[in-house]
């Protein structure tokens, strides 16, 4: 305890338990004044619970928190902001069409008023740490990593010391991202600290002082970022032992399925999604797609399923040419979709169980007959449904916001996989779902591909695309990088081309 | 009690409580204002004569129409406050056709319904179109609408006119009698026929709810009601389906005016009944959008107008009160509603809980580690 | 459409800095509009099209439209839509009938925002408190005010000396103001009918006479309503209600109460259109008297982009169209057809050279149609002039939807404890 005098943030056993899931369990962390410290960590490790708690968006079941050497409660964001904590959320909380000054003073207007003494200290704040901020631009008219800066000087303006920043870099481009660092260079040097929570690993490497690693809900070890390099922080963000890949004979066929040629899409931002993608998968076979968050694993699932007429190239399925056919089209010919976010595009949250089987079905057997809905036979195969994939269910008549989400799923698995699909799109098949729930899921797409189903895989859990898949892809800003076998695939050769540090060195 | 009672349980009390609301709330308005509310409820509360009984029905059928026509935007996340306007172009343009007729008798009849179904969709249509191509809420689009469909009827009258014998009003030419739609006996004495239209609303009533309920398309209408990214997810085109729905709802939009019309007025003049648009909002609201419900809801309002009318004369109060009860219950049905749909659900997730809890236990065993 | 008040129109600063001050561009368009009323005037004839009565009637008709439209920008300026401003304004229209009445002309102003204001009340515990839809707790107040109203009426002036079931008895006037000292030159000078010097001189001659102090006080509610907006902190947060809650609560705003505020403002403002028709416009309250007003003030709220500039010049179109159509019917706005087919031709050329080519079409057969139109007849019915405010509003929805900003979160119900 001998350097408690420059301990800006100390958390001790912080644990969070959410129905079902612990998304903090142990975690103790010590953050020193003026250096940055990222925290690091796969999707779902637990890294934006613990920064919200910090925040005081939620409230921790068990744990202390000391700021500046002295225990502190945090009830709320208030609170968190009189302890001199600030936060950048990774999705911005600004109003598009006020000023830059506007949203600056929102809610502080005590300190500076919102005229000329505002005004003057925004200019201050803004030249002191580089920010480069104009006070009186629409913050309508403005790039995401000028929005970025406005979030930071917010927090500035409000006289935080500690701010912390969730996934900053996940929306920038390179350059933005060189640009962040330097401002975030700024900030130590004035005294202030910063918390960075991130999962690439490379840039983690070259802001950060110290380096925190997550996993599954607990911290791993706090290490000085000179000491080590991305690939040993890959294999402690993974864990060193990986789950027994699948010991199934290989199903692979020579028959093609679904090819993709020359797929692109550009964003109405004018950025490159998708780039030139070309992926081939058999019948029998798992693709997996491998890649960080918003890399294009989720425009390149939904051009594939025909949602976005912008895109450009060739999709076949079996040697038809769907390129320019309706998502309906594409589902009647065989392809079955779970889609990533449930609650949105997977179902109807206030209609009962049997309207949800039919949803995406409507036009297949069992659900019509004709132009008529079969109400009956519907929902017959809903009880086949619910009795076969073990949905756990007082009845069909339940409205599907009532289950639990990993029952949700394996409605939707269950639904995606009736009608004999030749292809299945899974996007994050079990992300938020239950243990047991998982391991069903799993189940059920390995039997699938066993009877010779071809599978598009899409998931930012490590283990579960080396155990199911034949073939995994990696994806990088829009374009398809690497590609292993599963086999003999390494953390550290999956993380490095995930995060591009491969493409570096 | 099943999730399925329990729903219909709440589905049932929540218009109840939205009923006892506002007759409170008219009761207090009445007894503030120094009027007798016990005597204003037991004239309003009791038993209708057959004479009355079949102007309640007559006026409900229009109040039907006018629901239906808006209940069809509803479940498509779609206002459709243009009914209005709708209602009264294609009401005009009906009596004009039936008045000029072209064609004898009962094809006069078909005729002038088909015109007035199609400008209703039509009127609706360009709402449609203009939220589909141009992003334009259709709320605001139908406001407008219904404001130019008023000066545009009254120049359009004013083209067609004849003289009302008798008065100093309008209004288009007289339908011949052969093309009337005969009213049917619901008593003896002068004044209890209803509208023969009513078979025609009955019927589209049950097409409405074979539609929605029985059909692909239908399935595909309210998926997009509840969801328009799930809609987008299963395959349908939501656009599409927005300029459909829009064009239904105007279609039956432009048959509200016709009960009044072949059964009562048989031409269309300045005094025409206008409003019922908004009353069809209300009810729709009501009738939670489902045609049974609509209907109830249409026989209450209707049932209110009549019962008030004497109030007048009787008591000296004035019958506009019921029209504070009406809109009343709107408010507080939807009040209501959204409340019980909130405890609705916390309910449900309960139950299922439990019921997850009990057969967890005995299926513990079989359940992956 | 003073010059002094068009000041709101600067109000979102941040394009202040970039362009002339808005002041003098107002002072320019203004002119602009007066020379092209006066070329009209000339090439046409049409004497009424900017006479000093015209125009005078004109302010009359604007503010109540004017004052409808503000209270639906208070409104959806905190992300609440109000299309209940209607019934507000019948609130509006009897609390002016009953209390100026019974107590005087200055308490049925009180009344019409009292009353307006419990319509405000309402709409607000329904959409914020209970989170209903906007739209639908809308139609509801719709309903209820009418009914009400009605009842009430019978209720307090059947019976009455002067009253009855759908009208109450005269109320007394507020004091008006005429310069008399300016106004007679200035009448004289528009007697003149010189090019643009007459009717400018009409302009004048029709602000400065029987300037109602209820007219003044609208004007200043519009300043008032564009600085308490846009230069205090309390308007900012309001706006910032009304463009991302999220935002707005993740800095500790109390949402719910900013939108209670603004929705029963809201209301009173429309209330108090309400009270000026009843008092100012006529002189009693008479049953079935906003004939949609509210719904214009709507419309050309959104026609001024929810700007308090941008209202002013929409209310002062809508009251322009709307008296000329009473006054002198069909002969000034068949002149002004010959204005829309000019306006129409021009922005096609303008879209055409834009690549809008389906705007530029639409433009193109509309002007072509109202310059036939202009050609082959002598007047326009008086119903066509009746539908022009709803019509503009479609157009501009239709083909510059993309140039309006409503608020971003207008109309989205928003609950307690979503940021973060």
């Amino acid at each position: 305890m001998t350097d408690d005098g420059d301990v800006a943030v100390r958390l001790r056993g912080i644990g969070k338990r959410f129905p079902g899931v612990i998304a903090n369990d142990d975690v103790s962390l010590v953050v020193h004044r003026g250096t940055v410290h990222a925290i690091v960590g796969e999707n779902g490790a637990g890294k934006s619970t613990l920064m919200k708690i910090l925040y005081g968006v939620q409230k921790p079941d068990s744990g202390t928190i000391e700021v500046n050497g002295k225990p502190v409660r945090l009830g709320s964001p208030s609170d968190a902001i009189a302890a001199g904590i600030g936060m950048v959320f990774q999705h911005f909380m600004l109003a598009d069409n006020l000023t830059v000054q506007e949203n600056v003073v929102l809610g502080a207007e005590r300190l500076h008023g919102i005229g000329r003494a505002a005004r003057a200290e925004i200019t201050r704040i803004s030249s002191a740490y580089g920010l480069g901020v104009e006070p009186d631009e629409l913050v309508e008219d403005l790039g995401v990593g000028a929005r970025q800066r406005v979030e930071i000087l917010k927090v500035l303006y409000r006289g935080a010391r500690t701010v912390i920043l969730d996934e900053p870099t996940s929306v920038l481009v390179p350059q933005e991202v060189d640009e962040l660092f330097d401002n975030l260079r700024e900030l130590k040097q004035e005294g202030l600290t910063v918390i960075f929570i991130s999962h690439k690993l490379d840039e983690v490497l070259s802001v950060a002082d110290e380096v925190t690693v997550i996993r599954r809900g607990t911290t791993v070890d706090t290490v000085p970022a000179g000491s080590v390099t991305s690939q040993q922080l890959a294999t402690m963000m993974v864990g060193s032992e990986l789950p027994t890949p699948a010991t199934e004979s290989s199903t692979v066929t020579g028959d093609d399925v679904l090819e993709v040629h020359g797929l692109g899409l550009v964003a109405s931002s004018g950025r490159r999604v998708l780039d030139d993608i070309a992926l081939t998968i058999h019948r029998g076979e798992v693709l997996g797609i491998a890649g960080v968050e918003g890399n294009g694993q989720a425009e390149l699932v939904e051009a594939i399923m025909g949602m976005r007429p912008q895109a450009i190239g060739r999709v076949l399925l079996a040697g038809v040419d769907l390129s320019g056919a309706s998502t309906r089209e594409r589902r009647e010919r065989g392809i079955g979709y779970i889609p990533e976010d449930r609650h949105r595009h997977g179902l109807l949250l206030d209609a009962p169980l049997w309207e949800n089987r039919i949803l995406g079905h409507q036009t297949q057997e069992p659900n019509v007959k004709g132009a008529f809905i079969a109400k009956g036979a519907a929902r017959d195969d809903t009880s086949r449904i619910v009795e076969t994939y073990d949905v756990r269910t007082p009845g069909i008549d339940v409205l599907a916001r009532a289950l639990s989400g990993g029952n949700q799923q394996k409605l939707i698995v269950g639904r995606e996989m009736s009608g004999d699909p030749v292809l299945l799109i899974a996007s994050h098949p079990t992300r938020g779902v239950d243990v047991g729930a998982q391991a069903a899921i799993w189940d059920h797409i390995k039997d699938a591909r066993r009877r010779g189903l071809a599978v598009l895989l899409v998931s930012a859990d490590l283990d579960e695309l080396i155990g199911l898949s034949d073939r995994i892809d990696v994806i990088l800003r829009g374009h398809l990088v690497a590609s292993f076998d599963p086999d003999d695939v390494t953390p550290e050769q999956l993380g490095s081309a995930m995060t591009g540090a491969g493409q570096a060195a | 009690m099943t999730p399925r009672s329990t729903r219909v349980a709440l589905m049932v009390g929540a218009p109840v409580l939205a009923l006892v609301a506002a007759f409170l709330i008219t009761s207090i308005v009445l007894t503030v204002a120094g009027d007798p509310a016990v005597d204003v409820w037991t004239q309003i509360l009791s038993v209708p004569q057959s004479r009355n009984v079949a102007n309640i029905i007559n006026s409900a059928t229009v109040y039907y129409l006018s629901g239906l026509a808006v209940a069809i935007g509803f479940r498509m996340n779609l206002f459709n406050i243009g009914v209005d306007g709708q209602y009264r172009l294609a009401a005009f343009v009906a009596a004009y056709v039936a008045g000029e007729a072209w064609v004898p008798s009962y094809l006069n009849t078909v005729l002038a319904i088909v015109a007035a179904v199609m400008v209703g969709a039509a009127w609706a249509g360009i709402a449609g179109l203009l939220r589909v191509t141009r992003g334009v809420s259709e709320v605001i689009s139908t406001i407008m609408l219904n404001a130019i469909s008023t000066s545009l009827v009254a120049f359009l009258l004013r083209q067609a006119a004849v003289d009302v014998q008798g008065s100093n009003n309008i209004g288009t030419k007289p339908i011949p009698r052969g093309s009337w739609i005969p009213g049917i006996s619901v008593g003896s004495g002068p004044g209890t026929e209803v509208y023969g239209f009513i078979v025609i609303a009955a019927l589209l009533g049950i097409g409405y709810s074979v539609l929605l309920n029985r059909t692909r398309f239908g399935f595909d209408l309210r998926a997009t009601g509840h969801s328009e990214p799930a809609a987008v997810a299963s395959g349908i085109s939501v656009r599409r389906m927005v300029l459909v729905s829009m064009l239904l709802s105007g279609a039956v939009a432009g048959t509200v005016g016709l009960p009044i019309l072949f059964g009562d007025a048989h031409s269309y003049g300045v005094t025409f009944q206008s409003g019922l648009g908004f009353a069809g909002i209300a009810i729709a609201l009501l009738g939670r959008n489902h045609p049974v419900g609509i209907a109830l809801g249409a026989l209450l309002f209707a049932y209110l107008d009549e019962q008030a009318n004497p109030l007048q004369i009787l008591l000296n109060v004035s019958p506009y009160i019921v029209k504070i009860t009406q809109g009343t219950i709107v408010l507080t049905v939807v009040i209501a509603y959204e409340v019980v749909r909130r405890y609705g659900v916390r309910l449900e997730q309960r139950q299922v809980a439990r019921a997850l809890e009990v057969r967890g236990s005995d299926s513990a065993a079989k359940a992956p580690a | 459409m003073s010059t002094r008040i068009d000041r709101p129109d600067a109000a979102p600063r941040q394009r202040a800095r970039r362009s002339l001050p808005l002041a003098y561009l107002v002072l320019l368009g203004l002119l602009g509009v007066m020379v092209v009323l006066s070329v009209l005037r000339t090439v046409t004839g049409a004497e009424d099209i900017d006479s000093s009565g015209t125009l005078s009637a004109t302010l009359v008709a604007a503010v109540p439209i004017g004052l409808a439209g503000l209270g639906g920008l208070w409104s959806e300026r905190a992300g609440v839509v109000n299309i209940g401003l209607e019934g507000m304004m019948i609130l509006g229209t009897f609390g002016a009938g009953y209390f100026g009445y019974f107590y005087g002309a200055w308490q049925g102003v009180i009344g019409a925002l009292a009353l307006g204001a419990l319509g405000g009340l309402i709409h607000a515990v329904a959409t914020v408190g209970f989170g209903v839809d906007h739209i639908v707790s809308g139609v509801a107040i719709n309903i209820i005010a009418l009914g009400g109203t009605q009842y009430l009426a019978a209720l307090s002036f059947s019976g009455v000396p002067g009253g009855g079931q759908t009208q109450s008895p005269t109320i007394d006037e507020l004091p008006a103001i005429t310069l008399t000292f300016l106004t007679d030159p200035l009448k004289t000078l528009e007697g003149k009918h010189l090019f643009l010097v007459s009717d400018l001189a009409a302009l004048l001659g029709g602000l400065l006479s029987q300037l109602s102090v209820l007219t003044i006080i609208a004007l200043a509610l519009f300043v008032g309503t564009w600085f308490v907006l846009w230069r205090t902190s309390f308007g900012l947060r309001l706006r910032s209600c009304g463009e991302s809650p999220v935002a707005a609560e993740s800095l500790g705003v109390n949402v719910y109460r900013y939108k209670y505020v603004a929705v029963v403002i809201s209301g009173a403002l429309a209330g108090l259109a309400g009270g000026f028709l009843a008092i100012v416009a006529s002189s009693n309250y008479r049953d079935g008297q906003t004939g949609g007003r509210g719904y214009i003030g709507l419309a050309a709220m959104i026609f001024g982009n929810w700007r308090p500039g941008g209202l002013l010049a929409g209310a002062g179109l809508f009251g322009y169209t709307d008296t000329v159509r009473l006054r002198s019917g069909g002969q000034s706005v068949h002149a002004l057809l010959l204005l829309v087919a000019v306006l129409l031709l021009v922005m096609t050329v303008w879209q055409f050279r834009r690549a809008q080519r389906v705007g530029a079409g639409i433009s193109l057969v509309i002007g072509v149609a109202a310059g036939v139109w202009y050609l082959l007849s002598s007047e326009v019915p008086g119903d066509f002039t009746g539908m022009t405010p709803y019509v503009t509003t479609l157009l501009v929805l239709a083909l510059a939807s993309q140039r309006l900003r409503m608020p971003a979160a207008d109309g989205v119900p928003y609950r307690r404890g979503s940021a973060g």
